[in-house]
């Protein structure tokens, strides 16, 4: 396989310490759920599924990202590439994280070039969590 | 340091046999049997060639079939072209129409698809859920210019069995080129080819602890099947395939062929039992399935698909064992394996595919480790996985609209 160690070393931290890799979720009923947006990309059938879950706090009249948690579904650069976005958002405002590119993801983590939907499906889910997270702020 | 990972993907390929390996190296140097078998005015090219006759015996012996019907070949990919090209073209005639089936070897499946460009029908059969072919498909399928009909004994991704020993009646009895592709199955269940009415079949050697390089393809003599040839040459193989013998690689799959001959009830027995293990192990975790037949399926290659994780990710995760899978990522062209699409499962059970297959060095030890690690990293796959969440959940997943 054509991985790098960085998604090799990324993807086994993630195994070895779901938590720690910050994998996990927020659910309806949890405190400070209305805080949270949730993006949900990909399916089943193609192999890959990522959810993403941010979580916002207003700092200085803007969003800021204080947490974020992952769940993924499919190849290991899939996984890895959701663990990576994950520490890439944590202490960005909402515009900062909306303009997270998949092109970071594929440098940081080396992705070989069959890989880089992975990193796309990770800009994705990005996009759909804030695009929740905001829309459920309109309803509040 | 890292440790050497487990095999379990003999059905890849083997290790060649020591045995195999001591008979080869004594026809390479100059102090060896070197000479080119072909060569008929000294004693260099009749010791080749004396060396070369022994192995096909050998080979027919395992077959029980006449040594004057084997011809070597490169592999098995070779005698499929071979047998199916060949016996295309010469009985074209006849009639241009070939049938299949959709779970096929790659190395039947686009021989076929060429033809179908030179201007030959193919039909590739449906199977049943469990990958077998049935005679009925193949009698409704059958037309008066088919003139042959290609199906595998076992097969290479899920181990079922077809019977060719039915399906070989009905070709004989319809007057069609029976062609079986064996790669999978010689030297590890028993075939008898004075009992089956088989006109063709390939075979390979180092699917059976004999070297890379090397196959032959079985040719009928009685009724007398006749072929094309693809190579052309300097008329070896009586014309069937041009080339030099490759004295090494033929000596090593006689040996092996001869080994599997006396070892090959020895081996199936300790191949059932690991398999068997294996399941006992496996079984009670939610969510498995087997894509196959345990109960007729050859135990050696056992396919299993674990629901909710991603056969690449699985296999990262199982990175102390060497399996394979059917999962699109694993694949260059990305699609998830088209055998068990075939079969009907959903291409997420696809995607989740391991394929284990043991071999004759396989210990039992190594399947037990296997067990406990299958079960770890399944487990702690899952715990990342947001489709086990909602399965959880009792979320129907079929009912969700993805993006």
């Amino acid at each position: 396989m054509a991985y790098s160690q960085k998604v090799v070393d990324k993807f086994e931290k993630t195994l070895k310490n779901p938590e720690g890799a910050s994998v996990g979720r927020w659910k309806p009923g949890d405190k400070d759920f209305h805080r949270v947006g949730t993006g949900i990309v990909g399916a089943p059938a193609c192999g890959d599924v990522m959810k993403l879950q941010i979580k916002c706090e207003n700092v200085d009249d803007k969003n800021v990202i204080v947490d974020a948690k992952f769940k993924t579904y499919g190849c290991g650069s899939a996984i890895a590439s959701s663990g990576q976005l994950i520490d890439m958002l944590k202490g960005k405002t909402l515009e900062e994280a909306q303009k997270i590119s998949n092109q970071e993801i594929v440098d940081i983590l080396e992705l070989p070039a069959i890989k880089i939907h992975c990193s796309v499906l990770a800009e994705e889910a990005i996009h759909r969590a804030i695009d929740d997270f905001k829309s459920r702020r309109n309803n509040d | 340091m890292t440790m050497k990972p487990l095999y379990f993907d003999y059905a890849s390929t083997t290790p060649v046999d020591q045995r195999v390996i001591e008979k080869m190296k004594s026809c390479l140097s100059i102090d060896g049997n070197f000479g080119n078998p072909g060569s008929r005015s000294h004693a260099f090219g009749w010791q080749a060639e004396e060396l070369v006759e022994e192995a096909r015996i050998n080979v027919a012996e395992l077959l029980n079939c006449d040594p004057r019907e084997i011809i070597w070949t490169s592999g098995a990919t070779e005698s499929d072209n071979l047998a199916i090209k060949g016996a295309a073209y010469f009985y074209k005639d006849k009639g241009k129409h070939i049938i299949t089936s959709k779970i096929e070897h790659k190395a039947v499946l686009d021989t076929c698809r060429q033809l179908e460009s030179e201007g030959f029908e193919v039909t590739y059969l449906e199977t049943n859920e469990k990958g077998l072919v049935s005679l009925e498909s193949i009698e409704n399928n059958l037309r008066d210019d088919t003139s042959l009909v290609s199906l595998m004994h076992i097969n290479n991704e899920i181990g079922v069995l077809n019977d060719i020993d039915e399906i070989g009646e009905l070709c004989r009895d319809k007057g069609v080129i029976f062609h079986v592709d064996a790669a999978q199955s010689a030297g590890k269940v028993n075939i008898d080819l004075s009992k089956l009415k088989i006109d063709l079949m390939s075979f390979s050697a180092h699917k059976i602890y004999g070297p890379k390089g090397i196959g032959a393809l079985y040719v009928r003599r009685k009724p007398r099947i006749r072929l094309q040839p693809l190579f052309h040459g300097g008329g070896q193989e009586r014309g069937i395939r041009a080339g030099t013998l490759p004295t090494h690689q033929i000596v090593g799959m006689g040996e092996a062929f001869k080994l599997a001959n006396s070892e090959m009830k020895n081996d199936f027995k300790t191949i059932s039992s690991f398999r068997d293990l294996l399941w006992n192990g496996l079984k009670d975790m939610e969510e498995i399935y087997i894509n196959g037949c345990l109960e007729t399926g050859y135990p050696g290659i056992f396919n299993l698909s674990f629901n909710f994780v991603e056969g690449e990710s699985l296999i990262m995760a199982l990175k102390n064992i060497a399996v394979s899978s059917g999962s699109a990522c694993t694949s260059a062209s990305l699609e998830p394996s088209y055998v068990l699409r075939a079969l009907g499962r959903p291409d997420e059970l696809a995607h989740s595919s391991i394929r284990f297959s043991f071999g004759r060095f396989t210990k039992k030890e190594e399947v037990e480790f296997t067990i406990n690690l299958v079960k770890d990293s399944v487990s702690q796959l899952r715990e990342i996985s947001p489709l086990w969440e909602m399965y959880q959940d009792g979320v129907d997943l079929d009912k969700i609209e993805w993006a």
